[in-house]
Parts: C-alpha cells; sequence; structure tokens
C-alpha cells in the first residue's frame, strides 16, 4: 500500500494511472459500439431489443459495470487533481503567449473536453441504463427509447456535440497514453497514431451515427 | 532596423514587477537580441538609469544562461536557437517585441528578466550524475557502444538547461529536462548501476520543487534551443515503469 501511495503521488505515476484507466474506458467503447449497431438491422429494432434484454441478465456484464464506474472515477479524480497540481505549478502570468504556435488545443483542454463528456454520460446513463433496468414495464422495447431520445433535437444535437468533444478528448489522449507508457518512439509512433485514429475518428462517428439516423427520420 | 520594446522590469524578487516602455533605434540586422539588449542598456547608462537585468555568458548557444520570452515564445520566433543567437532580422522593422522572463512556480523573478533557476540543479544533484573513482582516463574502446545509442545519447546531451521547456509548457513541467539527462545515461553502459535509483530520485526532487506533470502537449519539445525530441520523456518514463514495478 505505501508503495501505491508513493507511486500515486510521483508526478508520472499518476499520468501512468490516468493513462491505463483512459485505455480501459475505451476498450469499452468498442463492446458498447457492436451492440448498439444492431439499431441499424432492419427489422423494427427487433435484434436490438433482445440485446437489451439479455443484457442485465448477464453477470459478466453486471461486473464489468462496477469495474467501469470505478474506474471512471479514478480516471476522473486523478486527472482532476493532476491538473489541480499543475495550476498550482504553473505560474503563466505572460502578456504574450503564443500557444498555438507550440501545442494542439486538443492537448490544452483535456479537463474541458473530459468534463463536458463526463456530463453528457451522467444524461446518458440516466436516460438509457436506469430507464432499462428500473422502469422497464411489461412491453417494454429499449429500441422506442433510444428512437424516442435520439430524435429529440435538443438531446441529439447535444448528443452529437459529445461525439465530437470525445473525439477530440481521444485525439490527444490515446497517443498521450502510450507516450506516458514510454512506447512512443520512431518505430511503435506511426502504429499508435493509426490505431488512435480508430479511437479519436472511426468509433465517435459511428456513434454519431445513430443521432444522426433518428433525427433525419429513417 | 528600430524597434519599441515592452520589458518586464522588477526590483527584486518580492517586488510587483510591471512592463515598460523603450525604444531600439539604429539596430543592426545582423545584431543578436542580446546585443540590441546591449544597446538599450548604453543608453541607460548614459541617462544614469538602472539597466535591465539579464541572464548571459557565452553568448553562442552553449551555456544555458540566456532565456528570454520573446513575443510569446521561449527564445524567440526562431526554432532551435538560443536568445543569444537569435538575429534582429527575423524581427519586424518598426515593431513591438514584448519580452518577459520565463515564468514557472519554480523559477522565482529574481530581478527584471533573470529568474533563478537553482531547481534545475537540485534535480541534476538528485541524480543526475554517475558514481565513478576517478583514476586515470580508461582504455576509450574497453566498452564497446553501438553506434545508435551513443548518437541519441549525444542528442540528450545537447540540453544546455536553459528552462526553455518549463518556460513554455503549461503546466510548467521539466521532464524535458530532466528526461534528456535520464535518457542520456540510460544509454550508456555507465549509467546502468545506478539507473533505477536515479530515476527515482530525479522525479522525485523535480515534484518537491513544485514543477507541474507533463501532460504531453509536446510544447517543450517546440521551443527548445537545442531540439531535444520528446522520445527522451518516453524513455523516461520507460525507465521509471522499469524503476517502480520491475
Ligand atoms: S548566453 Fe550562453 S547560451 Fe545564450
Amino acid at each position: 500500500m505505501y508503495a501505491f501511495i508513493q507511486f500515486y503521488n510521483s508526478s508520472v505515476g499518476k499520468k501512468l494511472l490516468v493513462g491505463l484507466t483512459g485505455l480501459l474506458l475505451i476498450s469499452y467503447l468498442v463492446i458498447h459500439l457492436f451492440g448498439n449497431l444492431l439499431i441499424f438491422r432492419n427489422d423494427a429494432g427487433r435484434a436490438f431489443d433482445e440485446y437489451a434484454e439479455i443484457l442485465p441478465q448477464v453477470v459478466v456484464i453486471r461486473v464489468i459495470e462496477v469495474g467501469l464506474f470505478l474506474i471512471f472515477l479514478f480516471h476522473i479524480i486523478t486527472a482532476a487533481y493532476t491538473w489541480l497540481v499543475n495550476k498550482q505549478a504553473a505560474g503563466k502570468q505572460y502578456k504574450v503567449w503564443k500557444k498555438g504556435q507550440t501545442s494542439k488545443l486538443s492537448s490544452r483542454t483535456m479537463l474541458l473536453s473530459g468534463s463536458i463528456v463526463f456530463i453528457f454520460l451522467v444524461i446518458h446513463m440516466q436516460q438509457f441504463w436506469y430507464t432499462s433496468r428500473y422502469e422497464a414495464g411489461e412491453h417494454f422495447s429499449m429500441y422506442e427509447v433510444v428512437r424516442a431520445t435520439l430524435s429529440e433535437p435538443v438531446y441529439g444535437i447535444f448528443y452529437l456535440i459529445a461525439m465530437f468533444l470525445l473525439g477530440f478528448h481521444l485525439r490527444h489522449g490515446f497517443q498521450s497514453a502510450f507516450q506516458t507508457f514510454g512506447l512512443r518512439d520512431k518505430k511503435f509512433t506511426p502504429i499508435i497514431e493509426l490505431v488512435g485514429a480508430i479511437f479519436w475518428l472511426l468509433i465517435p462517428l459511428a456513434f454519431a451515427s445513430m443521432p444522426f439516423y433518428f433525427l433525419l427520420n429513417f | 532596423m528600430n524597434f519599441i520594446l515592452k520589458i518586464w522590469r522588477q526590483k527584486d524578487r518580492n517586488s510587483k514587477g510591471k512592463f515598460e516602455e523603450y525604444k531600439a533605434i539604429d539596430i543592426s540586422p545582423d545584431m543578436s537580441f542580446l546585443e540590441m539588449l546591449d544597446a538599450i542598456n548604453r543608453d541607460l547608462a548614459k541617462q544614469d538609469a538602472e539597466v535591465i537585468a539579464f541572464d548571459h555568458d557565452c553568448r553562442e548557444g552553449i551555456c544555458g544562461s540566456c532565456g528570454l520570452f520573446i513575443n510569446g515564445r521561449a527564445h524567440g520566433p526562431q526554432h532551435g536557437v538560443t536568445t543569444c543567437e537569435l538575429r534582429m532580422r527575423h524581427f519586424k522593422d518598426g515593431g513591438t517585441i514584448v519580452v518577459e522572463p520565463w515564468r514557472a512556480k519554480a523559477f522565482p523573478v529574481i530581478k527584471d528578466l533573470v529568474v533563478d533557476r537553482r531547481a534545475f540543479e537540485r534535480i541534476i544533484q538528485a541524480g543526475g550524475y554517475i558514481s565513478v573513482d576517478t583514476g586515470a582516463a580508461p582504455e576509450a574502446s574497453s566498452i564497446p557502444i553501438s553506434k545508435a545509442n551513443a548518437e541519441e545519447a549525444m542528442d540528450a546531451a545537447a540540453c544546455i538547461g536553459c528552462g526553455a521547456c518549463v518556460a513554455v509548457c503549461k503546466n510548467s513541467s521539466a521532464m524535458l529536462f530532466m528526461s534528456a539527462k535520464i535518457s542520456q545515461l540510460a544509454l550508456l553502459p555507465q549509467g546502468h548501476p545506478e539507473r533505477k535509483i536515479r530515476v527515482h530520485r530525479m522525479v522525485e526532487q523535480m515534484d518537491k520543487d513544485g514543477f507541474g506533470h507533463c501532460s504531453n502537449t509536446y510544447a517543450c519539445e517546440m521551443d527548445c534551443p537545442k531540439k531535444i525530441s520528446v522520445t527522451h520523456i518516453a524513455r523516461m518514463n520507460r525507465e521509471f515503469i522499469r524503476a517502480k514495478i520491475f
């Protein structure tokens, strides 16, 4: 335990943990996405409804849910703590500071993009996870809930913005994690960038296709 | 060439500073930035006014003493040069130039443009060395080192400790500076016996001195006058993982 506290207290240790938890979280995105794509089946949502019904009955899923929740908390708290330490260490009173010339916007706004994605997640959980778990009565159709929610313009657009920010967050976060693990060198950087593009570009796009689909009323 | 300069003036560590405006008239485009400041100081001295304090020594980009935040960039707009190597031809004639000291909690301003960079020395003292008995110089080729490693160690050793990385980092992190030393010694066999304790102690010292945590914005690499690459930070992280976990 003492060793862990020492590790956690060191600047490099904290970063490693933020990167590691971040990667665990996005690996869940892949699973989540594959399930969700059932929405696009041309069967009036039957396959998706069946999938949504089975999910809570699988023990592994329950365990993963708890794990994800804890990992989330850890990721957020550690990242926020790091941000606070950095705020104190910075002491930047520059009159002129051309940040844009030396670093990417995405790398400087991780707390902001992360916070908005977090707010999105809380709402998202309430709307879908909570509803399916605790408010599902007879003849409950998850597909209907999803359709009704996402075709509502305010929420649909919020969903799109959140996916954009998720991509923005991962644009920096993915490669940053590998830099922190010490794997970003001449040989691996192109591979990391390539796989990274799946996470910051393709996956958010695929998620965004759902509100698009319902907003445009297919 | 003529310039208007807005320069940070601060009497000492404890007083509040402010910007003062100066005119630099008839400046040769071949002058270095420090020579331009010398010209202003000469005028100030003639008027019996307090000259502008700034750090400098070698004036050829090897000592790391000089370092000014010029128009929003560490060491000014040119990539890969120190302030003393920066020539006035890179600035717009008649333009305004804002000159500020490095800004970081760990680098308090002592006077005008001079900051206290001793925190860097403390990091090196914590582990940036190899302990050897200094006897007679051994036969050079008795320890074989691959060309690639020697080159990379040399690149890392090019760090002059000027502090530009800290100055430009939004978190005021000293990772690029520290990683250059750790990487250099990790690449050479002489550095191996102490590699674990080195990274452990240096990171601890960096944190203690109030530098921030690196968040991989890579701004340090952009403004490093010696073009030290952030791949050294990656190697340092590897050293840290190796020391803590394996
Ligand atoms: S004065 Fe020595 S590096 Fe500039």
